[in-house]
């Protein structure tokens, strides 16, 4: 492999291979300054650069050509330059643009996360979070669909879906034949299969993982559960079409859902097949690995694990500690 | 003006056939580059010639040329962008219904200077006469030895196809173009790499406007040196201009960059001043996606000269009280004419037009035709005008493709330049729906309205 550059991101230097992208390089070095990708999936190929949450400020283009680039550029699909410096949280123009975007992926979104099963899991609520706005300054009707059923375990809610186009990639690339793709254009477009086909092929629920938001969703799931009630364990079965290493989801002794191991960015491990998906919600069907880790800002570890101990505002507070009695001394029994 | 370069023939009969066109000097410059000039020569000259992109970005083509990248064993590809769907323009319709073999020769020159063993002239859909005129005019060169194997005895090979498009003005943008041709979708790609290094079936393409490669015939014809005598500083040569709007006589005109917009308006030779005596109020100079300025800043700059239809004289004063040349969609507005309705109008258009692939050009086009609407129909609030600003600061540069930009500065200038008249549509609601504002200020002087406008 030829020399590694140096890219600085908000002052972090860090040396990657060439050819990769800013995004990548700002993952390696983690933390705050990554910044968020709505419709990049490293595991897709093509995808990314359409969402524009990403966008980050090139200040210097390079060693050889210091110009900074004269507009914001998207850090997923930009490659890295031998020193090369770039702002993300750092520079205000971003945080702003930022800002915009979220709000654009926001006005036509329903925002019916009380009732969405990807809430708690999903990447638009996080960014929402983080980026967003607390109000909206857009006040006509919003886009909605029809719900559709393609194929019988999947369905798609099209009104929630942000047009990251994440599934269509993963239906070109990982099935043979494609059935599945986007119709209309501008904000009337929407991702649809050939004449409401369903998808049949093994690895079609992938297109559930890669989801950024609650627009494809396991209908063997479907409202059974809160994602937070739940409890994700890794396990693995010796499966025939994929490596099945999978994310089981405990609600006590049952498993509700079967998903691959998402990473911190949403980015699944590995590809898992339907049969592993759909057909295999026993305990005897798999091998338990053990619990998997859960960042402790999700809203997934509320209920258990690290929030067990009273927050930090409630042992500070004597009313509270007074009001919490009862909580705490069950926590303790545990 | 002296002498026409690309209409110069435009009044004579049957000029659309090849004898005639034959008969007038056409096809000259085929036979000069064939028979004396190296392709790198055809490059130099076009270089010389200072042309500039004339559909809209104004690149100089001779350094789009040169850019080309030629790795062995890959073919190369001229595109000609005749996709032309922007509001206000439409030269190169004009062009291709009137003088097809002006094209069909630029582009066998340019391809023959590329390299090009095939081309395609990507013709917008809605243009049906237009592809079948093109298509007649290709089987009449091909006839008389100007195009397949081995033109006029060189050994040089070109084949030249028609390709209509689905009517889709995103399919302008270059690489949205090159996508429809492959029969994809056409949406934009995510740059780098340029259509230059990677471009139609990943080889190396180079996308030019009708009227760019049409302008190489007489650029050849008459030597580089001569057509960038013509013109003004860096804008050489002549510019197809689409005059439309309140005119005495809109049209198709060709002028010399240089002229003054003031002479272009009202001089008898153009067009004629302003229909049934009314005032001029605003002007949009170069298509629907470059800022509108009213009747005063589009007559004299800042600094007082008069404006003049270049390159540069026309983007004096940046976006604050400047536009662009454009592709030259010259639309004039009377003081009959509503400003509000209009953006609304060009916001309409965008929207509709958006490829829906990035999510603030998808969203934001959308949300400003809304509020805009809702100014023009008399729902509109105070607050609506900023909320427009920023919305359309926040699409601009953020957006894959340029249309987002596009979609941003006829709204963001129309604001800047007529905020009292959109202000008025929010306090006089009920008026607004019988009546217009009027001409106001809008072209006064400019020393009267510089202070409390343009110095904040």
């Amino acid at each position: 492999m030829s020399e590694k550059v140096k890219i600085t991101i908000d002052g972090i230097t860090v040396e990657v291979e060439p050819g990769t992208t800013i995004l990548n390089a700002a993952r390696q070095i983690g933390g705050d300054i990554v910044p968020p990708a709505m419709c990049y999936y490293s595991k897709l190929e093509g995808s990314g650069g359409k969402c524009r949450t990403c966008l980050v400020k090139v200040s210097k283009g390079s060693e050889k050509d210091p110009r900074p680039m004269p507009k914001l550029v998207a850090s997923c699909r930009t490659g890295v330059m031998d020193g090369m410096e770039v702002q993300n949280i750092t520079s205000p123009e971003v945080i702003e643009a930022r800002k915009g975007i979220v709000e654009f992926l926001l006005i036509n979104h329903p925002l019916d996360c009380p009732i969405c099963d990807q809430a708690g899991e999903c990447d638009l609520q996080n960014l929402g979070y983080e980026h967003g706005a607390a109000d909206t300054r857009y006040e006509f009707d919003r886009r909605t669909f029809e719900k559709i059923d393609i194929g019988d375990k999947i369905q798609l809610h099209m009104t929630r879906c942000i047009l990251c186009y994440r599934c269509v990639f993963t239906a070109d690339q990982l099935t043979n034949n494609r059935v599945h793709g986007i119709l209309g254009r501008g904000d009337a477009s929407e991702i649809s299969t050939y004449i409401q086909q369903s998808i049949t092929n093994d690895f079609s629920g992938n297109v559930i993982d890669v989801c950024p938001v609650g627009a494809l969703t396991d209908k063997t799931f479907r409202f059974k559960n809160r994602v937070w009630f739940t409890k994700p364990v890794d396990a693995h079965r010796d499966c025939p079409t994929c490596k099945g290493k999978v994310a089981l989801w405990y609600k006590g002794e049952e498993v509700l859902r079967v998903t691959g191991r998402k990473d911190q960015y949403g980015e699944v491990e590995d590809f898992i097949c339907n049969a592993c998906r759909f057909d295999h919600k026993k305990t005897s069907d798999w091998v338990i690995e053990g619990p998997r880790h859960i960042d402790r800002t999700s809203v997934i570890s509320s209920n258990h694990y690290e929030t067990l101990q009273p927050l930090p505002v409630i042992q500070k507070n004597k009313t509270l500690m007074e009001a919490n009695k009862v909580e705490f001394e069950r926590t303790k029994k545990i | 003006m002296t002498r026409k370069l690309l209409l110069e023939h435009i009044q004579v009969p049957d000029i659309h056939t090849f004898d005639v066109y034959r008969k007038h000097g056409g096809y000259r410059a085929i036979e000069k580059v064939l028979k004396g000039m190296s392709p790198d020569d055809v490059v130099e000259e076009v270089k010389k010639s200072g042309l500039r992109g004339r559909g809209g970005a104004g690149f100089p083509t001779g350094m789009k040329w040169s850019f080309l990248a030629k790795p062995e064993g890959k073919s190369r590809y001229l595109v000609c962008n005749a996709d032309e769907s922007e509001p206000g323009t439409f030269k190169d319709r004009y062009l291709m219904t009137y003088l097809p073999h002006l094209l069909i020769e630029g582009m066998i020159v340019s391809s023959f200077a590329l390299g090009a063993k095939v081309s395609y002239i990507y013709v917008r859909g809605e243009m049906m006469p237009q592809i079948r005129i093109l298509e007649k005019a290709i089987a009449e060169a091909r006839n008389a030895g100007f195009l397949g194997k081995n033109i006029l005895g060189s050994g040089y090979d070109l084949e030249l196809y028609v390709q209509p498009g689905g009517g889709a003005y995103i399919c302008g943008e270059e690489t949205a173009l090159i996508e429809s041709l492959e029969g994809k979708r056409g949406l934009p790609r995510i740059k780098p790499p340029f259509p230059a290094i990677s471009g139609l079936w990943a080889c190396p393409t180079v996308v030019n406007n009708v009227e760019s490669i049409a302008a190489v015939v007489p650029i050849i014809n008459d030597g580089g040196d001569e057509y960038a005598k013509r013109g003004n500083g860096r804008s050489t040569g002549t510019k197809l201009i689409s005059a439309s709007g309140n005119l005495m006589k809109p049209g198709v005109y060709e002028i010399e960059l240089g002229l003054p917009v003031e002479e272009f308006i009202y001089s008898d030779e153009y067009c004629g001043g302003i229909a049934n005596g009314k005032r001029l109020k605003a002007v949009v100079a170069g298509g629907s996606s470059v800022p509108i300025l009213p009747a005063n800043l589009i007559l004299k700059t800042t600094s007082g000269e008069n404006r003049l239809m270049t390159y540069e004289s026309l983007s004096d004063g940046g976006f604050q009280t400047g536009t662009m040349l454009g592709s030259g969609g010259f639309i004039a507005f009377d003081e009959d004419a509503c400003i509000v309705r209009n953006t609304w109008n060009f916001a309409r258009f965008y929207h509709h037009e958006s490829c829906g692939q990035c999510s603030p050009c998808r969203e934001g086009t959308g949300w400003m035709e809304k509020v805009l609407h809702r100014l023009e129909y008399g729902h509109g609030q105070m607050s609506d005008i900023d909320l427009l600003l920023d919305v359309s600061k926040k699409i601009e540069g953020n957006t894959i493709c340029p249309l987002g930009d596009a979609a941003a500065w006829p709204v963001a200038s129309a604001i800047r330049h007529f905020r009292d008249e959109f202000e008025w549509h929010v306090t006089h609601p009920k008026e607004a729906m019988e009546r217009n504002y009027g001409l106001a200020n809008y072209a006064n002087p400019l020393s009267q309205t510089m202070q409390n406008v343009y110095q904040k």
